[in-house]
């Protein structure tokens, strides 16, 4: 599996610029379908060409855009139907979404599979959605033009209909739909002129509000099929366990439980109903083989990472002489900075829906890793990618963990259907989904910096240990170089800060916890690491923190634009009252930059509030800003709540936390006005995702410095161990 | 045998009384509008009400619903007509959405009690409700909205259309 997924994901490597040729077919409905081919590779560009269909147009006008990218919260849904029907010239109220099937069509137009992540949906996607519009548009266009015998050139559209200027004859999409099927495309369509687009930079309400509503969206746990069982299962509950034996005498008493299976993650307890199922594997006893990790704990591993550390890395950065100007720097620290393992906790638990039979398996599930599932899927049934279907439900969350290299949750559901010869659903409960590994690895960094006679920095030592999420996948070839994960070193290695002397080292370290990209990834810790440490050394050399910002990016524009714009909106500089604190961040990921004050109190118990946070987003040319305040306030909170609250501890080879009472969420009362600003202008379209959470923690932190004098150099913040 | 009444609809279940109101709704009564999210009354995706109240049914046992009136998500109204389901659209809360029936079925409540919450009232009443998208500043919005769609036009009156709109629907 891994190896056929590397030749895929190499084939499309990065960077590469696709031609593109246009292909219609009529749709069943006998609407109008028109979509792209696109060759498989640059290699194969001659000869292979892959079918690609984004929109079809019904003789009822409705415009059904069909996504490529799963819907996860971050309005997908609405940003890519938006571009299409822009350039389509819609009547935005008859569009419509559909989530696309399976194929290599609708794979990612950077990372040649078919996925959601990294922030890339609407950036990535941007081009190809454009034309799509524009040569539907055109055909429409062409088919009007025919049947009033005029030039096409004489026509122009506007709001789902096409117009002749000349007679002011008009005629619908929808009328002309079958018309333009049978016509022969466009070698070339025009785009529009970016100052022309109607919808495009606008806040159009979302197109899945209503049935997010109503209850009537179905998420992967609320599919159905006929006969289908739920299956709940008992996992290890140390990583890389193995099942000796088990005793399922007193589940199969269970009012409801039909059958028990064993699979390769352990004893499956497959019933009538979630209910059930769950009280059946409650009551099955099981005999692991607990293996290697079996007296694994945070306390040893940390023991191990700080030993590392001390070591010589692997040089991820090495600009200047940064040692030697330790060496003679006028004044300089040192300091550790940690951070825990965090589960993604979206709010739906992991599932997935199998109907699996002879020569072929339809699969239920909200992913974010279609082609890969697909692949894992057929390699358990023993059939054809081909003969897996994937149906992609809504996501209750993402934030990475439906994106697993090794299809954890797909490839354990088909298991279990395969073994139970029956449709089943499996459910993960809360405690499985928070055990069940993925997680952003622990992070332990070493820090040495130096400030100059004037008190600014000029020199900064890093040392970064911690588990890579690229090695061992099949992204490892084409991402990794030199044994160095950019994810683990993202964001450190590519400081913006213009310092003369930067030495970076990363220290990979392996064991059985699977780690996993997490809502902006090696920027969680990277960021928090950098932008503290920075406060440290402005205020060693007795600079205020946005001082030694604007001079050390004096020459990164985007970066200072954020940093000053955030530090005007949040008042910097001016009174606040007594306790209080103002605390600033500055980062770049995923091509958007974003700054964030924050202002926070600490009361006497070391209960942290945050008041206020404001943050600013450079994201480029964007798509909808009503989606963007939304993902950057929400981004917001999901950095606060992992700087608040959130870590997964390691006490004999278990995981110590198992819900919400002891892994929480930022809740409602604790949620602070979070002031959010979209810089507009025309640059390159960045992501949006992720790009909001990586300031979130250490504006918070360097904000409890100003109020209490106190370091956080660990996450979460716990004040009783504040320096 | 346990019967009561689901969205106005008279339902009997043949299952253990001590089963959980929630799996019920989703797995008996093909409810999935209310959400499983942490089966410990944590999070508040399962909200609903049981005689007006909002309960957690992922730990309601189903026999506290006897004979009593449940309502979901589905039967808070037919049409998202209800204030709150108005709100949430102008102001489009929802990111993955999957937290938001059980925040607007906890709001209803809090609108039914209090008419014109205060923030601090808004905290008290969705303080139990964990969004992961973190959409509490728009549900906030969205809530004191609501508060104002439902001064403008109390339950059951007819729209009442205002100086130069064409109706009340907006």
């Amino acid at each position: 599996m891994t190896r056929r997924l590397e030749s895929q994901v190499l084939d499309c490597a990065p960077g590469m610029r696709r031609r593109e040729f246009l292909k219609l077919s009529v749709a069943a409905s006998g609407g109008l379908l028109i979509g792209f081919y696109f060759p498989a590779s640059a290699a194969a560009a001659a000869e292979t060409f892959a079918p690609n269909a984004f929109v079809r147009i019904g003789k009822d006008e409705l415009v059904t855009v069909i996504v490529n990218h799963s819907e996860m919260g971050q309005g997908v849904y609405t940003a890519l139907p938006m571009i299409l029907a822009d350039e389509l010239d819609a009547d935005w109220n008859k569009v419509r979404f559909e989530p696309a099937p399976v194929d290599p069509a609708y794979n990612h137009p950077v990372f040649g599979i078919q996925m959601t992540g990294g922030s890339t949906s609407t950036w990535s996607s941007f081009e190809q959605f454009r034309k799509a519009g524009a040569a539907a548009r055109a055909l429409l266009v062409m088919a009007a033009a025919q049947q009033w015998s005029v030039e096409p050139g004489s026509c122009r559209t506007e709001n789902g209909s096409v117009v002749h200027a000349g007679s002011g004859r008009r005629a619908s999409y929808g009328s002309l739909a079958e018309k333009a099927a049978g016509l022969k495309p466009p070698a070339q369509v025009a785009l529009k002129d970016p100052k022309d687009f109607k919808f495009i930079g606008k806040p159009l309400k979302r197109l899945d509000t209503a049935e997010k509503t109503n209850g009537k969206g179905i998420f992967g746990i609320d599919v159905k099929m006929p006969g289908m069982l739920t299956a709940v299962v008992a996992r290890a509950p140390v990583f890389g366990a193995k099942v000796k034996s088990f005793n399922a005498d007193k589940t199969k008493a269970v009012a409801g439980v039909r059958k028990v299976v064993q699979v390769p993650s352990g004893v499956a307890v497959v019933a009538e109903g979630f209910w059930a199922a769950k009280r059946g594997r409650d009551a099955l006893q099981v005999d692991w083989d607990l293996g290697p990790m079996a007296d694994f704990s945070t306390e040893s591993q940390r023991k191990q990472y700080a030993e590392l550390a001390r070591q010589e890395g692997l040089a991820a950065k090495k600009a200047g002489d940064a040692g030697g100007a330790l060496a003679s720097a006028a004044n300089k620290i040192e300091a550790v900075y940690e951070v825990p393992y965090l589960s993604h906790a979206m709010m739906e638990p992991l599932n997935c829906a199998v109907d699996l039979r002879g020569d072929r398996c339809e699969i239920w599930t909200g992913t974010q890793f279609q082609t890969i599932d697909r692949m894992a899927a057929a390699e358990v049934a023993g059939l054809k990618p081909e003969q897996v279907r994937i149906h992609t439900t809504l996501l209750g969350g993402g934030f990475g963990r439906r994106a697993c290299p090794e299809s954890d949750f797909v490839r354990e559901a088909v298991q279990v259907a395969k073994a139970a010869g029956a449709p089943v659903k499996v459910i993960w409960t809360r405690e499985d989904d928070m055990h069940g590994g993925w997680y952003r690895p622990m992070y332990y960094h070493t820090l040495q910096g130096g400030v100059d006679a004037q008190g600014y920095p000029v020199t900064w030592v890093q040392h970064i240990v911690g588990q890579s999420i690229m090695a061992d996948t099949p992204f490892a070839k084409m991402m990794m170089k030199d044994g160095i994960d950019p994810t683990s070193v993202e964001g450190a290695a590519d400081m913006a800060y213009a310092l003369p002397n930067l030495q970076v080292e990363y220290h990979p370290t392996k064991n059985a916890v699977p780690p996993l990209w997490w809502r902006s990834v090696g920027h969680t810790h990277n960021a928090f690491v950098k932008e503290c440490f920075l406060d440290e050394l402005a205020a060693l050399g007795g600079k205020d923190p946005l001082d030694v910002r604007r001079k050390l990016l004096a020459k990164a524009p985007r970066d200072l634009g954020v940093l000053e714009l955030a530090a005007e909106k949040a008042g910097w500089g001016k009174p606040l009252p007594a306790g209080r604190g103002r605390g600033l961040a500055v980062h770049a990921s995923f091509e958007s930059f974003n700054a964030q004050v924050a202002e926070v109190s600490v009361d006497k118990d070391g209960k942290v509030r945050v008041h206020r946070m404001v943050s600013v987003m450079d994201c480029g040319t964007y798509v909808n800003p009503g989606i963007i305040e939304a993902q950057v306030q929400g981004a917001a909170i999901f950095g606060l709540t992992a700087a608040l609250y959130d870590e997964l501890t390691f006490a004999n080879g278990r995981v110590q936390q198992s819900n919400f009472h002891d892994y929480p969420m930022l809740r409602m009362n604790e949620t602070p006005e979070i002031e959010v600003h979209v810089v507009k202008n025309t640059e390159k379209s960045g992501g949006i995702g992720e790009p909001g959470v990586p300031c979130a923690a250490p504006a918070v932190c360097n904000a409890i410095f100003a109020a209490t004098g106190k370091r956080i150099r660990k996450l979460p913040i716990r004040m009783n161990e504040a320096a | 045998m346990i019967s009561f009444i689901v969205n106005k609809r008279r339902v009997s279940v043949d299952v253990d009384p001590a089963t959980p109101l929630l799996w019920v709704l989703r797995d008996n009564l093909g409810l999935t509008g209310t959400k499983y999210g942490c089966g410990m009354a944590q999070c508040g995706a399962c909200t609903v009400h049981i005689g007006g109240q909002a309960v957690r049914s992922c730990v309601a046992p189903v026999s506290r619903a006897a004979g009593k009136e449940v309502t979901t998500i589905e039967g808070l109204s037919p049409d998202l007509s209800h204030p709150l389901q108005r709100a949430w659209l102008e102001i489009d809360v929802p990111q993955c959405g999957y937290c938001q029936s059980g925040q607007i079925m906890s709001a209803a409540v809090l609108l039914k009690e209090i008419p014109h919450p205060s923030d601090d009232d808004i905290d008290q009443a969705l303080t139990g409700n964990i969004c992961r998208c973190g959409t509490y500043p728009r549900i906030r919005r969205a809530v004191h909205r609501a508060a104002e769609m439902m001064a403008e036009r109390p339950p059951g009156a007819k729209p009442r259309p205002k100086p130069g709109t064409a109706g009340g629907e907006p």
